[in-house]
């Protein structure tokens, strides 16, 4: 195990004390948990999280809705919100497998929304976009500095809304509106139904559907969050967790001290790291092969490289 | 002091945007003059106004090819600088001169305004209207270490413009550089960058993907250049946090 898991300072298995919030958590709670805790500590004063219609609903003021109508919005699609409570984040909780763009409110929550202290949670494409605007903030005046906590989640790779839309109606052959989550896990993509029901679909399904963007992306375990997590090498209802720089690590030991979670150590649970390394190096030997494939795609012609 | 770098402002077809954006790192600037840089010529920030023999020069603006004067002083940029970085949306790729037909007063001949780079070589792209103060400062800061550091901070300088480099093969840049070079190319992911970044609020977020209002669009290209997918490099982001300790040391 190497450069495929990136920097990290440690690693646990680890799941959130609050029961409450467990209930509405993907897997262990982290990123909610970690939100709420920094809310509650002023370590940010608002965190950019991927919400629903629902939330938008109630919420009008806490996201942005440009020009799109508003009874033209489905069920999971995402909306980039700001929370600035526990209750909101817990009505934004969960995985909506399709890419919710919360940089776009990167810098608007620096400005109309007031933040001094942003938290966002993303990909790791949308990590890299995080720092990238870090390091050559071109079009982000004053947003560098104003990024208090960044947390990754393990991606393999992502869907359009329209391709979420198809695998649960078309064939899943459920209503969106009546789903209650989606996850995908155990080499099946899983559609839980409100009344109960489940439908399971293989991955082979699901493939044709992914954003062909994330096919070039070489990260799967958000390689510069300041905490990076994911379901992948911890039991159920626990998630694996990276800490990976100093930002990351000092609010990790105060979460920690605090109470907030329940760890394990990562080698002592199934089927633990090196599942997380197996599948990050799956993602990364798959991509760096379309790349390769993207040199000689035409005749004499290569498609473009974004990587200097 | 000896090893302070010289630098100059030219300061063409541009608003003072971006001169307002360099003042605007306010004790920063100051610590930069104090410590890195020797400010020779600057038409607003400095007393010198004339185009002098420099390491660096920062070139504001578009150049009007109508303008005999304008045209000097930017030919007489480069042959007195080592390295000439265009500042702002207007030097790199027009920007809002693009839209430029003449017939303005006081000087209605002045119709036709080109980026610097179709009149001379440039070094170094700064996108964006404004350019933010922070990336004139890392610039700034980089390009000392360039010049003056040691070998492991020279490497890491030329890490870090290297991309900034290479956007000066291309004088074009507006939302479109995103649907041909991200979204055509089958390279973006629907982060949302594009979106922050860009100053005037010309582009949504439609079904993952960007979209964008061109009628809108200012062509300065800061969408492009804030784009993870249009370009990136390991060796310099994931040293994120290295990067901008020594950054923010430097200005201590």
């Amino acid at each position: 195990m190497g450069a495929e898991l990136g920097k990290y300072k440690s690693c646990v298995s680890a799941r959130s004390t609050d029961k409450e919030l467990l209930k509405c958590a993907q897997d262990g709670g982290i990123v909610s948990s970690l939100f709420a805790f920094a809310l509650d500590e002023g370590i940010i004063d608002g965190a950019i999280v991927a919400a629903t219609k629902e939330f938008a609903a109630k919420n009008p003021s806490k996201v942005i809705l440009d020009s799109t109508n508003f009874d033209m919005i489905e069920p999971w699609r995402p909306i980039p919100a700001i929370v600035n409570t526990k209750a909101e984040l817990l009505a934004a909780a969960g995985t909506k497998y399709n890419i919710s763009p919360n940089v776009a409110l990167l810098k608007e929550a620096t400005r109309s929304f007031g933040l001094d202290k942003v938290g966002i949670v993303g990909t790791p494409c949308q990590m890299q976009a995080v720092r990238k605007a870090q390091l050559y903030p071109i079009g982000m005046r004053d947003v560098g500095a104003s990024i208090a906590l960044a947390v990754g989640i393990f991606c393999m790779e992502n869907f359009p809304y329209q391709s979420i839309l198809q695998l649960v109606e078309d064939h899943a052959a459920m209503k969106l509106e009546s789903v209650k989550k989606m996850e995908i896990g155990k080499g099946k993509f899983w559609v839980y139904g409100k009344r109960g029901q489940v439908v399971q679909l293989p991955l082979k399904v699901t493939h044709k559907y992914e954003q062909p963007g994330c096919h070039v992306c070489l990260d799967y375990v958000a390689n510069l969050g300041d905490i990076s997590t994911g379901s992948v090498g911890s039991p159920d209802g626990w998630s694996t967790v990276f800490v990976r720089s100093k930002i990351g690590d000092s609010v990790w030991a105060k979460a920690m001290a605090a109470g907030v979670f329940e760890t394990q150590p990562i080698e002592k649970v199934k089927p633990g790291l090196e599942l997380v390394s197996k599948l990050a190096n799956e993602k990364i030997t798959k991509n760096k092969a379309t790349l390769e494939a993207r040199k000689t795609f035409g005749v004499g012609k290569a498609l473009r490289n974004p990587y200097i | 002091m000896a090893d302070k770098i010289t630098l100059g402002y030219t300061h063409l077809s541009g608003c003072t945007g971006c001169t307002v954006a360099l003042a605007d790192n306010y004790a920063g600037l100051l610590t930069l003059l104090d410590k890195y840089v020797d400010l020779k010529y600057m038409p607003t920030l400095a007393d010198a106004r004339h185009v002098q023999k420099v390491d660096v020069s920062f070139v504001e603006g578009s150049v009007c090819i109508n303008d005999k004067l304008a045209v000097q002083e930017l030919k007489e940029t480069r042959e007195k600088s080592t390295i000439v970085v265009a500042l702002g949306g207007c030097a790199c790729y027009g920007n809002i001169t693009r839209f430029s037909r003449g017939g303005q007063q006081n000087q209605p001949a002045h119709e036709a305004y080109l980026p610097i780079g179709d009149l001379i070589k440039v070094d170094v792209f700064i996108p964006g209207c404004a350019p933010t103060p922070q990336m004139i400062r890392n610039v700034a800061v980089m390009a000392y270490l360039l010049l003056k550091g040691t070998k492991e901070q020279k490497d890491l300088a030329t890490a870090f413009l290297t991309p900034l480099m290479k956007l000066t093969e291309k004088n074009e840049a507006c939302f479109c550089e995103l649907m041909t070079q991200v979204i055509n190319q089958g390279l973006c992911m629907g982060c949302g960058t594009c979106v922050a970044a860009c100053p005037v609020n010309a582009i949504t977020m439609e079904y993952g993907k960007p979209n964008g209002e061109r009628d809108l669009c200012i062509k300065c290209g800061a969408c492009y250049s804030q784009c993870p997918r249009s370009w990136f490099s390991f060796d310099v982001v994931e040293n994120y946090e290295a990067i901008n300790e020594a950054i923010m040391a430097a200005l201590q």
